[in-house]
């Protein structure tokens, strides 16, 4: 009887250290991990789509070019599309494949629109931008395989897995953020679309410099590939866009191989660079960066082409008569509607564009 | 594969769970083949190095034994036949045999050793020679990759066909249960250097599960990766910075380097040899102390005695006294007396025989000079002070200096002469490092010191508010373990103030270790020896 009460009370010392240890790591590494509130925000893109009541029409995958230059906002308002943007800063090819193989594990959206920006690389070229893909998905075969397909020589899944072995050294950096957000943070999205609202008109934009080789490289299009059949095998509708960023410079040796693969699998590819006209987007106005991103003014623009395209060529209904959608909406345009006077107050622009 | 990876800590996981889950009968071949996994990984072409050691050492210790025995037979079953001249004889015909074995397998073994570590150095001098003459023409370098612990396993397996030459160590009969002893993967990356009358004894008996044993190893590995994660790895980048521009980081950036290569060295030997040792504890295998605070050395002779003890007493029972006690040194000792008479004429061959050691030392560190001088330079600062010992002991006696202070002043005196010898293993060149040197007395640049610049090299002051808590720990351990075993008073606190300092420990490595993205991680510095 001693013994067993000996045994019983060694295996509860036991559970209790372990849970204590464990539990103790656990809080670590949620204090730790970034949380994209402010200053760098894009880390805390892709995770937010979870929060979503997920019945989308149209998702947008890519990098800083879909995420800064559509307005899911405006296709709503203006179109009755329901939107989202599942993109962030450098994604990668393969990431924008995962992510969207992700999206689809939850819903089947009836078109898919795939910024062509990231076939320009091989492979990837930044550790944090990797992170700030990848850590935001929710743990799948997508997000192994995202992982696997996204590492760079110097990373370890295992830091993936125990993001506490990445940012061991944090506690040095942290703010009051890191632990008002320590299980949970604020939105700082609009579906996906990250606004701006200041201007820098572009000037003096740079030429692109003279590559050795123009084709894009086996990697790049083995995901294409895999996201065209996999899009045809879930009856998905591709789209491939160029946003009417001015740089990184798009080469029109670019330009060829994307209009001939778009060609031979009969794929509709925009490219917002030779439709300034038709959109509408103005250099001097529409962008913050001196054209490397459009500001809420050009990401309007752009949502309303492009909403106007859905709508009559690809023939998506207009959903604002659904009590569910309009209640969500509600919700989101008021946020919408608030940050916009935030930043614009931010930025001294109140007066002058008379909101 | 390091010691500070993911990959080897899922090793040793995966390790220890077959261990203690397999037979017992299973747990050494078990152990040779993690081993051999182990080097494998480190790099499969290595391996063909180590199973030649393994095996001509193996089979040349079973032809000593079995001449020994067939001597002992012999002598046994013809005892009365046998004249005494007889006897000796054959005892010499016999033992030259043996001698032939061991010598041929001692030139093959040392002989690896020196061709791929020293072929290198041997070019590079010839071809300073030749250009020294006039000479264009130069020998190109060879492409010799170095098996991972080539000097380690070498001198473990000599030292044990030593020791069954001389009759100390029965050979062992099973050639794998011998590749173990050769090549237990915890020893490979630094040492210690094991004889095979202390590791044998534990290396192949057969070890129950035993969470207090486990526990026990364990803690010490964490231990050990305190010290190499936290303080070794963190200094890094300060100690590369100094020692990468001798001209631009001269007078007491030289001071601060040396002060930070030292803590360096220690953090990053000891604490590879406690994670060795805790390793093998965790197996239940004992594995002998490789350091007893050896900066607590009130000379340097008491130094040597407690720093990388394996290698000093294998130096000592393998080189030192097989050359002072062999004819030629005794045909020199009677020379040097009627030359120099007695006081002299003894030390003289001590001197040579010790200076046979530094040399080899010097050299088994490294093929440079640097290591060869650092070696001479220990040899000549030990003799010295052999020579002067009678000043001192006057000295001590006229003024009283024999107090607890004078001993700290000597322990810091001691301290400051090692940290000047390590200068040789810092920089890249004896010129360097003599430039180094000598700017400590001529660049007066002490300013620096105070003036923000220390933060200048790849150091914040959070690295070295780190490495000052780090450090003051690690003296803080060595101050209590003079008196005791640390982990035995741990031990016995109660469990959640236990619990409390294992975790706290385990925190620390996982928050404040250099490691992962940001940081290299880097080799042990005894790995390249």
């Amino acid at each position: 009887m001693m013994r067993q009460n000996g045994r019983a009370r060694a295996l509860i010392k036991f559970a209790v250290s372990a849970a204590v240890a464990l539990g103790g790591l656990f809080l670590l590494q949620r204090l730790l991990v970034p949380k994209y509130v402010d200053g760098i925000v894009e880390g805390a893109f892709i995770a937010e789509y979870y929060k979503e009541e997920k019945d989308f029409d149209v998702i947008f995958v890519g990098d800083c070019e879909v995420y800064e230059n559509f307005s899911p906002v405006v296709l709503w308002q203006e179109y009755g599309i329901n939107s989202y943007i599942r993109g962030s800063a450098e994604q990668y090819i393969w990431q924008s494949y995962y992510i969207l193989e992700d999206t689809l594990r939850y819903e089947t959206p009836d078109v898919a629109i795939f910024n062509i920006q990231s076939l320009q690389f091989a492979k990837s070229q930044n550790e944090a931008y990797n992170r700030m893909t990848l850590e935001g998905m929710r743990w799948s075969s997508s997000k192994v395989n995202g992982i696997l397909a996204s590492m760079k020589p110097e990373e370890k899944f295992l830091d993936y897995v125990f993001p506490i072995l990445r940012y061991h050294s944090r506690w040095s950096e942290l703010t009051a953020s890191d632990l008002q957000y320590m299980f949970d943070t604020e939105r700082v999205s609009h579906n996906g679309y990250y606004m701006r609202v200041d201007i820098r008109p572009a000037k003096n934009v740079p030429e692109g410099r003279i590559l050795g080789d123009y084709s894009f490289s086996e990697n790049a299009w083995k995901y294409l590939d895999m996201m065209r059949e996999f899009c045809q095998e879930k009856g998905v509708r591709l789209i491939l866009i160029k946003a009417p960023s001015l740089y990184p410079y798009w080469y029109p040796q670019w330009e060829e191989q994307v209009e001939e693969y778009a060609g031979k699998h009969g794929l509709t590819y925009i490219n917002f660079l030779e439709l300034t006209e038709e959109t509408g987007i103005d250099y001097d106005t529409d962008t913050y960066d001196a054209g490397l991103h459009m500001n809420l003014s050009g990401a309007e623009k752009l949502a309303r082409y492009m909403g106007r395209y859905l709508r009559e060529e690809v023939g998506l209904a207009d959903r604002r008569g659904e009590e569910r959608l309009q209640e969500i909406w509600k919700e989101k345009i008021a946020a919408y509607e608030a940050e916009k006077e935030e930043q614009y107050i931010k930025y001294g622009m109140k007066e002058e564009t008379g909101q | 594969m390091l010691f500070t990876t993911y990959e080897f800590m899922g090793f040793l996981a995966v390790l220890f769970l077959a261990y203690y889950l397999f037979p017992k009968k299973c747990q050494w071949p078990l152990l040779l083949a993690a081993s051999y996994f182990f080097y494998f990984i480190a790099g499969a072409d290595y391996l063909i190095y180590i199973m030649v050691t393994t095996l001509t050492v193996y089979f040349a210790a079973r032809r000593i034994e079995k001449n020994a025995d067939r001597q002992a037979a012999y002598l046994k079953e013809h005892k009365a036949e046998l004249t005494k001249e007889e006897k000796k004889v054959y005892k010499e015909s016999q033992k030259r045999i043996r001698l032939r074995w061991l010598v041929s397998c001692l030139l093959l073994n040392l002989g690896i050793l020196a061709v791929v570590k020293y072929t290198n150095f041997f070019i590079s001098n010839v071809n300073g020679i030749l250009t020294s003459l006039g000479r264009t023409e130069q020998i190109s370098f060879l492409s010799l990759a170095l098996p991972m612990g080539i000097s380690f396993y070498t001198f473990q397996a000599v030292g044990y066909l030593v020791d069954v030459y001389r009759g100390t160590v029965p050979a062992e009969r099973n050639p794998f249960r011998f590749a173990l002893f050769v090549g237990f993967f915890p020893q490979l990356i630094q040492g210690p250097i094991s004889r095979f009358g202390d590791l044998s004894k534990t290396l192949y008996e057969r070890h129950g599960f035993d969470a207090k044993t486990l526990c026990w190893g364990l803690q010490r590995v964490l231990w050990g990766y305190f010290k190499k994660m936290v303080i070794a790895d963190r200094i890094l980048a300060g100690v590369l910075t100094i020692v990468g521009d001798a001209d631009a980081y001269g007078g007491a950036y030289v001071l601060a380097g040396m002060l930070l290569y030292t803590v360096q060295l220690y953090a990053d030997f000891t604490g590879g040899i406690d994670i060795t040792i805790g390793i093998a504890q965790a197996l239940g295998i004992k594995v002998e102390e490789n350091f007893n605070l050896p900066y607590f050395s009130r000379s340097l002779k008491e130094y040597w005695r407690r720093w990388h003890i394996s290698m000093c007493s294998w130096f000592r029972d393998y080189i030192f006294y097989p050359i002072s006690i062999s004819r030629p040194m005794q045909r020199f000792t009677k020379f040097s007396k009627r030359r120099f008479g007695e006081k002299v004429g003894r030390r003289l061959p001590m001197y040579l025989s010790s200076f046979t050691v530094w040399l080899a030392t010097g050299v088994w560190h490294g093929a440079s000079w640097n290591f060869i001088v650092w070696g001479l330079g220990n040899w000549a600062i030990l003799m010295a002070s052999e020579e002067l010992e009678p000043l001192y002991e006057r000295f001590h006696h006229r003024f009283g200096a024999q107090g607890r202070l004078y001993g700290v002043f000597q322990m810091f005196r001691t301290f400051l002469l090692v940290c000047c010898l390590n200068l040789f293993d810092c920089y890249s060149s004896l010129g360097e490092t003599f430039k180094a040197f000598g700017s400590l007395f001529t660049v007066g640049n002490w300013n620096v010191l105070w003036d923000g610049s220390l933060m200048q090299l790849g150091l914040t002051m959070l690295d070295y508010g780190i490495l000052a808590a780090g450090t003051a720990l690690m003296l803080g351990v060595s101050l209590l373990h003079r008196t005791g075993s640390v982990r035995e008073r741990i031990g016995r606190r109660a469990y959640p103030l236990r619990f409390a300092i294992w975790y706290g420990l385990f925190l620390a490595v996982l928050l404040m270790g250099a490691y992962g993205i940001g940081y290299d991680a880097s080799q042990f510095i005894y790995n390249q020896f």
